[in-house]
């Protein structure tokens, strides 16, 4: 909260203070013609909702999404090991209401936000259906015991205060490979194969790989094309250039399909894995035209000054481009995660199955075949709405970065 | 410098055809050659084999009697070895034939003749690594070795049999085009039908077929074409058609997404072959002859009346083609790599064919899809095993 209180009030406009009343009449229905035109669309807006509410509460297929919120959350990975991807979420949340209390800021906003869909889901997850042989805890329970991580990780942090700041930093690093081991297996724990990932977990996996893996590899492609050495840049143009140049689809594929028949040991590369190379050599071509804008946004005189200093080439780029090219691009960075988040679901494609995947397959159950309607429309909101939260989240993290970096130019 | 530019890029393009045009002309030249190859491996892998592998069900059989047998391959060898079967399935859910249930487990027509296959070579129905494949990359994952068979609804052509190197086991599910129409239509053959509008997906053999059949018994009509299957079904959904026409099992799974599916009911005229089953990659005759009498086996035992109920009584019997065709006497199956009794494994884990169609498609599901073609010979249709001997 302490970034609120440093923000300029002064700087606003004197809002002007007009009634409802008066409102209503400057804007809706200041000439006849005007009061027509509000009238007809007031009577379709209200006619849309009407029967949209209607539908949500009479709707038949609304069981379809819950019954199979396992298949959607996590597709085939086995019943009695689904306290593995609890525990891999929990980890994350734990971490993420240390940062809040350390950091606030961002990390608060994403806290709290995590903390309240965790107590909505907590509450409606009391309908959902108990699975045979369960051994993990139930979903009610479970995402209770998420926004209790992240409240206490907050408390907890706010305590310890700074001394924690070098483990975080260290134990964010090790969250990714910590939850692929957490999931995946090996050292003691029974291997779950990635073929039998699914459902929204391989969708954030994805994503999140994508991201991770795609951002150092964008920053040195974009490097690479302003380098003066020909071998380097020639290289990094090419790439760029052709990646640009097909469709993801294509990428997808050619992961899929041609690795296989190239590489000699193509059959045992893991699908997965397939797709996030493709994935990540796909968004760091894309990544790296974004982060040149920016590095040619930066002044001349930034880098003669900095060479004027004595400063070498890798401390130019490390200290002086670099950070303030990235922090003009960030808005248009978190635009391109949040069209990668959503573009994983082209992965249906090539056989594995994301969230998007695992809607289809259960509007496929024969179950379903006497239900008036079938059930694509509930499914497929349910999805909707899965997607929305997390591309909201990320738009207003890319908004609190975008206020952030316009206070620090003052 | 003009000129050495073009030089340069012609010189380019032709090496790249000639890649293109050397790969074009090995395609039929591999097939044949892979026996070749595989054959002189056979003797100094043969004597290696059974050690490593030690399965001791399916090791021993071909020990038994048929030393001497000529099998190329070793892919029944490299599945046991790696403990699991791993079949080739729909990623689109294709009700009754591959879908997940909630609890995560694929269930369907194709889901249950690879739970056969691999009852058939490791006693457990459930050593299965389902592996979803979209249209496009189904043939390419069997082609590169990343599956063993696959049971992905596909249609038996010579095209794909003779292009794409591969081999058809016998079909599973005759399936053929369709007709859907409304209920309250009236409509019950397609002579029903003269004057009647029809969504067709354009570009499929589906809409040339539709044509011929009207054609051939002087109806007409007016179609209504759709650049995909979706827009085709939601089309006659909303009522601009008073038919639609595509293969019987993607009627009966378009039947789900319509707005009221009890409404509509689909014709018993068929009006094209679309004959599918499972494949294998071409060049293993033994595992192409296992995966086909394991199909056959499920036809055998419907034949014989034999069930996963009844198996035991079946396994006193004293008929000697019952007692061959469930491995009590004899020695057949050895020389296709398959144990013995691999008949009994397939019926008490997965059923007979008439156990397996009923279950997915049959009468007690929303599908009651009849039997047509898919019957057993005697009964009118095509199913049609040879002898078990």
């Amino acid at each position: 909260m302490a970034t609120e209180v440093s923000r300029p009030t002064s700087r606003r406009a004197p809002r002007q203070q007009i009634g409802l009343i008066e409102w209503l009449r400057k804007n809706l229905f200041s000439t006849w013609y005007n009061v027509i035109i509000t009238v007809v669309l007031l009577y379709i807006v209200a006619q849309t909702v009407i029967s949209f509410v209607s539908w949500v509460v009479t709707a038949p297929g609304w069981p379809a999404a819950f019954t199979n919120i396992k298949l959607l959350l996590t597709w085939t990975y086995p019943v009695d090991q689904l306290w593995r991807p609890q525990a891999a979420m929990a980890l994350v949340l734990l971490l993420l209401g240390l940062s809040s209390g350390l950091w606030g800021g961002i990390a608060r906003m994403v806290a709290w936000g995590a903390a309240a869909i965790s107590v909505v889901i907590g509450l409606a997850a009391f309908t959902f259906p108990d699975l045979p042989d369960q051994t993990s805890l139930p979903g009610w329970l479970f995402m209770f015991l998420c926004a209790v991580l992240l409240a206490g990780g907050d408390l907890l942090a706010r305590r310890l205060g700074q001394k924690l700041r070098w483990p975080l930093i260290v134990a964010w690093l090790l969250s990714y490979p910590a939850v692929i081991l957490i999931l995946r297996g090996g050292l003691g724990l029974p291997v779950v194969e990635t073929k039998l990932w699914g459902g929204l977990m391989l969708t954030l996996i994805l994503a999140i790989s994508g991201i991770v893996l795609s951002f150092p590899l964008g920053v040195l492609l974009a490097l690479g094309r302003r380098s003066s050495l020909p071998v380097i840049r020639t290289f990094c143009v090419l790439y760029i250039e052709l990646i640009r140049g097909v469709p993801l689809v294509t990428v997808l594929f050619m992961g899929a399909l041609l690795l296989p028949l190239f590489l000699p040991g193509g059959e045992s590369i893991d699908a997965l894995v397939r797709a996030t190379i493709a994935v990540t050599l796909f968004s760091a071509a894309y990544l790296a035209e974004n982060v040149r804008g920016g590095l040619q946004a930066i002044p001349k005189g930034q880098v003669e000054a900095a060479r004027a200093l004595g400063l070498n080439v890798f401390q130019t780029t490390l200290l002086i481009t670099l950070p303030q090219a990235l922090r003009a691009v960030v808005p248009v960075l978190v635009g391109q995660f949040i069209a990668l988040f959503k573009d994983t679901s082209l992965v249906v494609i090539i056989g594995l199955v994301d969230l998007l995947g695992a809607a289809q397959n259960i509007v496929g159950q024969p179950q379903w075949l006497g239900t008036p309607g079938g059930v694509w429309r509930e499914t497929f909101l349910v999805i909707a709405a899965i997607y929305w939260v997390f591309s909201f989240t990320m738009s207003r993290i890319s908004k609190r970065i975008e206020d952030q970096i316009a206070r620090s130019r003052h | 410098m003009r000129k050495s530019v073009i030089v340069i890029l012609t010189g380019l393009l032709s090496l790249v055809l000639a890649a293109c045009g050397g790969q074009a002309q090995q395609a039929p030249t591999t097939a044949p050659a892979q026996p070749a190859t595989t054959a002189p491996e056979q003797p100094t892998a043969a004597p290696a084999q059974p050690a490593p592998t030690a399965a001791p069900a399916a090791t021993a059989a071909p020990a038994g009697g048929t030393t001497n047998q000529p099998a190329a391959g070793g892919q029944i060898e490299r599945i046991l070895a790696r403990g699991t079967l791993i079949c080739g399935v729909n990623n689109n859910p294709l009700p009754g034939f591959a879908s997940v249930d909630s609890a995560g487990v694929y269930r369907g027509f194709d889901i249950d003749f690879c739970r056969a296959v691999a009852a058939a070579l490791f006693d457990d129905p459930n050593k299965i690594d389902f592996r979803p494949l979209s249209a496009q990359e189904r043939f390419t994952a069997l082609q590169s070795g990343e599956i063993d068979v696959l049971i992905r609804n596909s249609t038996w052509t010579l095209g794909r049999d003779g292009n794409l190197g591969l081999d058809w086991a016998p079909t599973t599910f005759y399936d053929g085009q369709g007709m859907m129409v409304r209920k309250d239509s009236g409509i019950e053959t397609l002579e029903d039908m003269d004057g009647a509008t029809i969504c067709v997906q354009t570009g499929t053999t589906t809409e040339l077929n539709l044509a011929d059949q009207f054609r051939a018994r002087g109806l007409t009509f007016t179609p209504v074409v759709f650049q995909d299957g979706d827009s085709t079904r939601a089309a006659y959904d909303a009522g601009q058609c008073d038919g639609f026409t595509t293969d019987k099992s993607g009627l009966v799974s378009s039947l789900t997404l319509l707005s009221n599916p009890a409404d509509h009911k689909i014709l018993d005229v068929t009006m094209s072959k679309e004959p599918l089953g499972p494949a294998v990659r071409q060049g293993d005759p033994q595992w192409f002859d296992a995966v086909r009498w394991i199909v056959f086996a499920t036809f055998q035992a419907e034949e014989y009346g034999i069930t996963s109920q009844n198996l035991n009584e079946f396994l006193n019997s004293d008929v000697p083609e019952i007692r061959r065709f469930l491995g009590i006497e004899g020695d057949l199956a050895g020389g296709i790599g398959l144990p013995n009794d691999f008949a009994v494994r397939i019926i008490r884990h997965v059923g007979n064919y008439k156990e397996i169609y009923d279950r997915n498609l049959g009468p007690d599901t929303p599908f009651n899809l009849p039997r047509g073609l898919n019957a057993l010979y005697t009964e009118g249709g095509l199913l049609y095993s040879p002898p078990f001997r």
